[in-house]
């Protein structure tokens, strides 16, 4: 790090106004505003998504020189994090979809179109 | 607990394997005795960091596995084939199935890669030993302490019985009470830790110690399959760690993650299983395409074709193997749109490992081929493993695929795969190698002899399994008196019964061989290797390499020998860091299985007190601040000079 | 390997062995992802699966998971203060912001297991249905995390004390900051996937 020499360190500083700052906003989004729930949840995600980058690079330094540029550790928490979301979206994708719903009757006709189409 | 509770009672088999295993035990503890080895034992095997026993020690844990699998499926094959003879109940062949699928993928295929992994890869790429040697011995004593405690259950307690995916609801509590299925969990849970941390140290033993000025793309073969298995690992173990966790919560502390009760939800452990289940074919199967990437180029006397292509596929395949779980459960019952949409991920995954056969044959196309016993398997496994792979296409069509699940297709799709895949691989790797570890060669004759004899049982047992399949036979079924049936599956006993008579003869031929074999002079034992690890001596010192050498193209030995280069230049002798051996592993894992035993019979202060000693040993640990040694420059020459006969 | 030392740089990343232990601590926390990854998935699948016990709505309280939030947040960042004061040579500094950060952690143990205390006696246990198996798992395999980093790293203030800042403990030290960073990124998702959306749905 360039700045080890510095007294004070303006990058955890401003990282943790930061993170404080997005905390209340998405609280104050769930529980103060009246958006609606989808745009809730995606905006507090995205907040959350945001909390995570400023932890991992303005905390953890995940890029610096040192670690040669970290390289391997940013590759690391991308495949981590894109899994994540395959592990946690795919799941809710299988074990929703087609028997979760109660609206089985419409889920079999669209079973048995699809039928007829792959005997074509 | 009532004694009888604790011992398995009543079927004769169970009471021959105590008796073998008790001779067994008792013979090992009275050599160990009488011959003064105890000593020995502990101070070279037991406490050891070093990479080349550690692997050996896998090695021959996974022959012992490949045996008890083995035996399991004979005692399969003799049921089916004569269901009248009523030589096992349901119970018992409900057990064996059990058993023969987790040993056979767990404590077998794995161990087996992940020991040539430690011997090989290091010696690849240059490095004198792991980045964590001391992590590797921990992972190792975590793997054969989670396979031992997983094999003791059919004497102690009983053995699992709901298949080796182990399916809730009929894995559950309420339907398979008692320590059966806690043996399953906690044996997988314990290595599964173990292969974890070795894909980790792995990894960075690739990324931080490659010698110097070699690029990734200037790896061998099987040292990019093992790195990009080892991200595979990294990924998908802790999946494995969880669910076993939330199933074993499930059953001891009375949780609903997979019941029929409050609201839980059974198919989510398939879900979870499959998650880290798919993934785990690939960590199985990309290390056997790296082996058999070597031994074809080494025995074609030419280059790899494709270097960067067998790559890329290697990457690809390993990223499609997070994409495609649900194919293991196409009947569950989602909708249409979701299987589609495995169903087209699955056949994806059709077209990376197409790359790598035309790959191998272009390797071939117009070499001059040596038929040595690794170069027979390596070809065998070409046509054998495409029967596999083609059938495994049909599987992963959706709407096919309602016919042909759980039926005999299914099984002998996966056993194409994985027998001609990554059990011929094991074969092909450890005879390649083989004089890298022991210092001589296996006997090439009668090596034959178990290639042929293997193969061709192979072949006879699991072909007619797909016609079986088709037929309506399902699989887990131990009653087949189905007059149609009966005789594919009479011939399909005697093929597996010529892959057992195979296998005797493989382990007749290791010790044949440590009987007769020519001892090796030089490095290289075939005469066309290609890399570095041909270019160390044979035994190889245990610091591997005297001076590394620089290396900037793929296969460097091949230019090391055409300019007489060799890895002992006097001049630029260095003093060698090694670590020091140490006996803390082996406790520290040993605590940590006590802990897993007696959560199996639910005893929980036993399991607190184990687990407790084991945190500190590694509290111990943390305080111990041995940095090993250094190999004096005079100690390296006089090794070197003996080794070479300078 | 090689013991060739660089002479410039943070102390922890001075050595090979340094660098490896770190490198290798990274993709350890890439599995971490992936573990905590499959108890959200687990929790999501199950979202809503309260049976008689108690639906999350009613028993979660803003307030209280919010004190906790900004206790671990602000830990984090003493934290990485002790590690500012670690690269600029000050084994006093990284003690005395380590010890401040391990006792918010410990703020917020406190404050988690008051929380699950007061789950228990409204009837929401572990066992009582599948929704509330996995909020306990997950939120309590967080919480072990938190207990194990507090244990870690008293390990390490007393190698510290005896040892003062050298090559190796310093890169322990800055280990057993990545570890306590990350356990504030994966509460991160716990706060907004649990608690937030479980005020919202």
């Amino acid at each position: 790090m360039a700045n080890t020499k510095k007294r004070i360190p303006t990058q955890h500083v401003i990282g943790f106004l930061l993170s404080l700052v997005m905390t209340l906003v998405a609280a104050w989004a769930v529980i103060g505003s009246d958006l609606p729930k989808m745009w809730v949840i995606i905006s507090i995600l995205i907040l959350a998504l945001l909390q995570a980058g400023v932890q991992l690079f303005m905390f953890m330094h995940i890029t610096e020189e040192s670690s040669d540029g970290g390289h391997v550790p940013w590759n690391m928490m991308f495949h981590g994090f894109a899994l994540a979301a395959i592990l946690v979206a795919g799941s809710l994708f299988t074990m929703s979809f087609g028997f979760d719903h109660g609206d089985m009757d419409m889920d079999d006709g669209h079973k048995q179109e699809q039928h007829s189409e792959h005997s074509e | 607990m009532a004694l009888d509770e604790f011992f398995v009672t009543g079927e004769p088999l169970i009471y021959a394997g105590m008796v073998s295993i008790a001779l067994v035990t008792s013979a090992i503890i009275f050599l160990l005795t009488y011959f003064k080895k105890w000593g020995w034992l502990w101070r070279e095997w037991l406490t050891t960091v070093d990479h080349k026993k550690i692997g050996i020690m896998y090695i021959l844990s996974a022959l012992v596995m490949l045996f008890r699998g083995g035996a399991d499926a004979l005692m399969m094959r003799t049921q089916l084939a004569f269901p009248g003879l009523e030589f096992l109940d349901s119970q018992h062949y409900n057990e064996i199935f059990t058993t023969h699928g987790t040993v056979m993928i767990i404590f077998m295929a794995m161990p087996f890669l992940i020991g040539l992994m430690n011997i090989i890869v290091p010696l690849q790429i240059g490095a004198r030993d792991f980045a964590f040697p001391f992590v590797n011995a921990v992972s190792f004593w975590a793997f054969f302490l989670g396979a031992m405690l997983f094999n003791i259950s059919f004497v102690i307690g009983g053995s699992p019985d709901a298949g080796w995916t182990s399916y809730t609801p009929l894995a559950g509590a309420a339907m398979s009470p008692g320590p059966g299925q806690n043996f399953y969990l906690m044996g997988l849970q314990l290595s599964g830790i173990g292969t974890l941390a070795t894909g980790i140290n792995l990894m960075v033993t690739i990324l931080k110690m490659r010698a110097p000025g070699m690029k990734l793309f200037h790896m061998p073969i099987f040292t990019w399959s093992t790195l990009v298995t080892c991200f595979i690992i990294v990924f998908a173990f802790p999946i494995l760690t969880v669910a076993l966790a939330l199933m074993t919560i499930d059953r001891i502390f009375g949780a609903q993650f997979f019941t029929l009760t409050g609201e839980g939800l059974p198919m989510m452990w398939a879900n979870l299983f499959w998650m880290w289940g798919h993934p785990e074919v690939y960590i199985v199967i990309l290390p056997a395409f790296g082996i058999f990437s070597e031994v074809i180029a080494t025995f074609a006397k030419k280059r790899l074709f494709g270097y960067n292509a067998m790559v890329w596929s290697m990457i690809i395949i390993a990223l499609l193997s997070f994409l495609v779980w649900v194919h293991h459960f196409f009947t569950m019952g989602a909708g249409a749109f979701v299987n589609s949409v495995f169903s087209v991920s699955t056949m994806l995954i059709a077209v990376p490992t197409g790359v790598k056969i035309f790959n191998w044959l272009a390797t071939l196309y117009k070499s001059r081929i040596e038929f040595t016993v690794p170069m027979l398997w390596s070809l065998a496994f070409i046509p054998s493993f495409i029967l596999g792979g083609v059938t495994g296409v049909m599987l992963g069509m959706a709407a096919a695929d309602y016919q042909f699940h759980n039926s005999y297709f299914l099984i002998a799709h996966f056993h194409y795969v994985l027998i001609a895949g990554t059990v011929f691989a094991c074969f092909a790797g450890l005879v390649y190698w083989y004089p890298k570890m022991f210092g001589h060669k296996m006997n090439e004759r009668i090596g034959k002899w178990a290639f042929w004899l293997f193969l061709i049982g192979f072949h006879i047992c699991f072909f007619p399994q797909y016609f079986l399949g088709l037929d309506g036979m399902p699989r887990r079924l131990f009653i087949t008196n189905i007059a149609e049936w009966l005789p594919l599956n009479v011939i399909s006993t005697v093929g597996a019964f010529g892959m057992g008579a195979g296998f005797a003869v493989f382990v007749f031929n290791i010790y044949y061989s440590y009987r007769y074999s020519e001892r090796e002079k030089t490095g290289d034992a075939w005469g066309h290797g290609r890399t570095l690890e041909w270019s160390t001596t044979t035994p190889v010192p245990f610091y591997n390499f005297a001076t590394v050498p620089y290396v900037d193209e793929i296969d460097p030995y091949v230019r090391m020998k055409e300019e007489g280069k060799t890895t002992f230049d006097e001049k630029k002798l260095k003093p060698i860091h090694m670590p020091s051996y140490s006996g803390q592993p082996i406790i520290m894992m040993s605590f940590f299985a006590l802990a897993s035993f007696a959560l199996v019979f639910e005893w929980i202060p036993l399991a607190i007190a184990g687990l407790l000693g084991g945190v500190a040993c590694m509290a111990f640990r943390s305080f111990d601040y041995d940095d090993g040694y250094y190999v004096q420059v005079d100690e390296i020459k006089r090794t070197e000079r003996k080794a070479r006969g300078l | 390997m090689s013991a060739e030392e660089r002479t410039t740089g943070p102390l922890e990343y001075r050595t090979e062995a340094g660098r490896m232990s770190i490198l290798g601590f990274w993709i350890f926390l890439g599995a971490e992802v992936v573990l905590f990854a499959t108890l959200f998935a687990t929790y999501a699948v199950l979202f809503g699966r309260t049976a008689d016990a108690p639906h999350p709505a009613e028993l979660f309280e803003p307030s209280m998971t919010l004190i906790m939030t900004f206790l671990l947040l602000t830990s984090s960042f003493t934290c990485g203060i002790a590690i500012h004061e670690m690269r600029r040579g000050n084994a006093k500094g990284l003690a005395t912001w380590l010890i401040i950060t391990l006792l918010l952690g410990l703020g917020f143990l406190g404050a988690e297991i008051y929380e699950f205390v007061h789950y228990v006696h409204e009837g929401a246990t572990l066992p009582s249905s599948a929704y509330w198996s996995s909020f306990f798992v997950l939120a309590g395999t967080h919480g072990l995390h938190v207990t194990l980093g507090i244990g870690w790293a008293t390990l390490l203030l007393i190698q510290l004390a005896r040892r003062g800042l050298t090559n190796v403990t310093s890169r322990k030290f800055f280990i057993v900051s990545l570890y306590w960073h990350f356990l504030d990124v994966v509460w991160i998702f716990i706060f907004t996937g649990i608690y937030l959306i479980g005020m919202v749905i």
